[in-house]
């Protein structure tokens, strides 16, 4: 297929299409809302074949008909955002616990209120520890390479764990830009038909899924999860590599690395907002900074070993936090720092509060940033820990 | 060199359709584009910014865009109320739907362009289109003044957000909008 010019919203949805998903239950919430529109204007036009679209009255519900369509066997694929995300919380611990490969886009939303349907990671991230696979795509075509490889991965058969394929609100969801799509046959051979472990209509072979875990078995469960979950780092690795092999776009870093062999400091941080920091870097190594970029794809898992290799050889992480834990830090900020923590890597780490509710991190705002930085290495300890950046004074 | 464009329009005009057109009529060349809105509280009549790079090469940068190399403005009322030339590079140029005169705009920006390009888009919408949508028009004005893309290029991006007729009609108010325009150095 040629390149096209599309949001990354149609770029989300154009890969479900793609990856033949059989059952898509969703609720429309803005900034999604056109992923479902588009996956319906498929149906309507006879562009998909075998794909049954389910109408709910709510995303709690979009998520138990996807956790049903999947126990059966079905690829299955849903949208939402923000509160959508936040009322589906019950059922995403479902998705994950029945080790059920449904895979979501969630669209940065800000959390009301105040109401704001602009970009922040707080949604997302406040799904961390519901057992879902996450990754923050930058641009539209890692919003469409992600959607096809979290089936691939959230399918393995030693994950069986469902996955967020994470874009941003408008930044890229209602955002125009290139995307080269993949020829059906080419996806086809990637991403053949689901082989489910199990499946709720093998009549030959019944059993029950979510029943009762006592005190005997649970913790068992739980375990199945975590070494899951560590499975998946290298599933993650061998799938974005075979993506990089078959077509061009490699993903086999979970953190991906722009200009750090040299750097002396370098921006951590997830999603839309790490091109332009990038972006940014280009420009400030022009001006003779020693910087680079670290963009932390996956969250979940989180990608210890990549992120020590890093901090090994840097003298300060400046950590642009998109989401901010009350009463604590940034999310991301508060994970590297304790990855950290048992390593010998002790780089400068400091946290600046960024972007949240849409506000832009320009390329200037980067370049504070980093004279920031280079001034809290060169006396050897930190102005603050947190940094309200944007904060009117 | 990356160039920026940002359209001011009002709700339902069409300032977010026309940034992705003009997108699309340089991607058909061959550019690298991104296309997008400045998503306020939606709702016909209200002012929006809508947004265009064109490059080269692939586009990292997500933030709006604070210094246009092009201003293009498809309501002339807006002159009144919005500050549209806020940010526009040295050299800059402002594009302007309006049936009124150079000096008669230039009084109404607070800084002076390089270029001052005007077409009176509304008239030709309401004769070829029957509609005030200016959207495809003024994309006319666009490819005259900037020669960042073919008037060919826009007609032909036109009739792919357009099927039918509807695109055949719009595609025909850019020509006109393109034979039209007049393109003033200052």
């Amino acid at each position: 297929m040629p390149k096209k010019v599309i949001s990354g919203n149609y770029a989300a949805a154009y890969a479900a299409k793609h990856a033949r998903v059989e059952v898509v239950a969703a609720y429309p919430i803005t900034p999604q809302t056109s992923i479902i529109e588009k996956i319906a204007e498929f149906i309507a036009n006879g562009e998909v074949e075998n794909l049954e679209y389910v109408p709910v009255e709510s995303e709690h519900s979009a998520m138990a008909a996807c956790i049903g369509a999947s126990a059966t066997g079905a690829r299955t694929f849903t949208a939402t955002s923000a509160q959508g995300l936040a009322l589906m919380h019950e059922m995403l611990h479902w998705a994950a616990g029945a080790r059920l490969p449904v895979v979501m886009v969630n669209v940065n939303r800000a959390m009301a209120p105040p109401w704001s349907v602009w970009d922040d990671q707080t949604d997302s991230l406040a799904q961390r520890d519901t057992g879902w696979l996450q990754f923050y795509a930058e641009n539209n075509q890692e919003v469409y390479d992600g959607v096809l490889m979290a089936f691939k991965i959230g399918e393995h058969e030693k994950v069986n764990l469902p996955v967020m394929i994470i874009e941003s609100a408008f930044i890229l969801s209602h955002t125009y830009d290139v995307v080269d799509m993949l020829e059906q046959e080419e996806v086809d051979e990637f991403l053949p038909p689901r082989k489910p472990l199990y499946s709720l209509t093998d009549f030959d072979n019944p059993f029950s899924i979510g029943a009762l875990g006592t005190p005997a078995d649970y913790y068992e469960f739980r375990y199945k999860i975590a070494k899951a979950m560590e499975e998946a780092k290298k599933i993650i690795k061998e799938v974005g590599k075979e993506f990089g092999e078959k077509f061009g776009r490699d993903y086999s870093q979970m953190i991906e690395l722009y200009k750090t062999d040299d750097a002396d400091i370098v921006f951590m941080g997830m999603g839309s907002l790490m091109g332009t920091v990038k972006e940014a870097v280009e420009i400030l190594r022009s001006e003779g900074y020693k910087v680079g970029a670290a963009k932390v794809r996956w969250f979940r898992p989180f990608p210890r070993e990549e992120l020590y290799e890093l901090a090994k050889s840097v003298q300060g992480i400046a950590v642009l936090d998109r989401n901010f834990s009350f009463g604590q830090e940034g999310i991301l900020f508060n994970e590297a720092k304790g990855v950290l923590y048992n390593t010998g890597a002790k780089p400068i780490m400091k946290n600046y509060i960024v972007g949240l509710g849409g506000r832009d991190l320009t390329v200037n705002d980067v370049r504070k940033i980093a004279n920031n930085m280079k001034k809290i290495i060169e006396k050897g300890e930190l102005d603050k820990e947190i940094d309200w950046y944007h904060l009117k004074r | 060199m990356m160039i920026e464009i940002r359209f001011h329009g009002r709700g339902g005009q069409g300032a977010v359709t026309a940034a992705n057109i003009l997108a699309e009529g340089a991607f058909l060349e061959g550019k690298y584009v991104q296309a997008f809105p400045f998503f306020g509280v939606e709702r016909r009549g209200a002012p929006v910014t809508a947004f265009t790079r064109i490059d080269e090469k692939p586009i990292r940068i997500k933030t709006q865009i604070y210094e246009p190399d092009v201003v293009v403005v498809l309501d002339p009322s807006l002159l009144d109320t919005v500050d549209v030339t806020a940010g526009l590079k040295e050299g800059g140029m402002v594009i302007v739907n309006t049936e009124k005169t150079k000096e008669e705009v230039l009084e109404k920006l607070k800084k002076k362009p390089a270029k001052l390009t005007l077409v009176d888009a509304t008239t030709i919408a309401l004769e070829i289109l029957g509609l005030p949508i200016t959207n495809t028009s003024i994309l006319g004005a666009v490819a005259k003044a900037t020669g960042i893309v073919k008037i060919e290029s826009v007609e032909e991006a036109i009739k792919e957000t357009f099927s039918g007729e509807l695109g055949e009609k719009n595609a025909k108010a850019a020509r006109e909008a393109f034979e039209k325009t007049v393109v003033y150095e200052l």
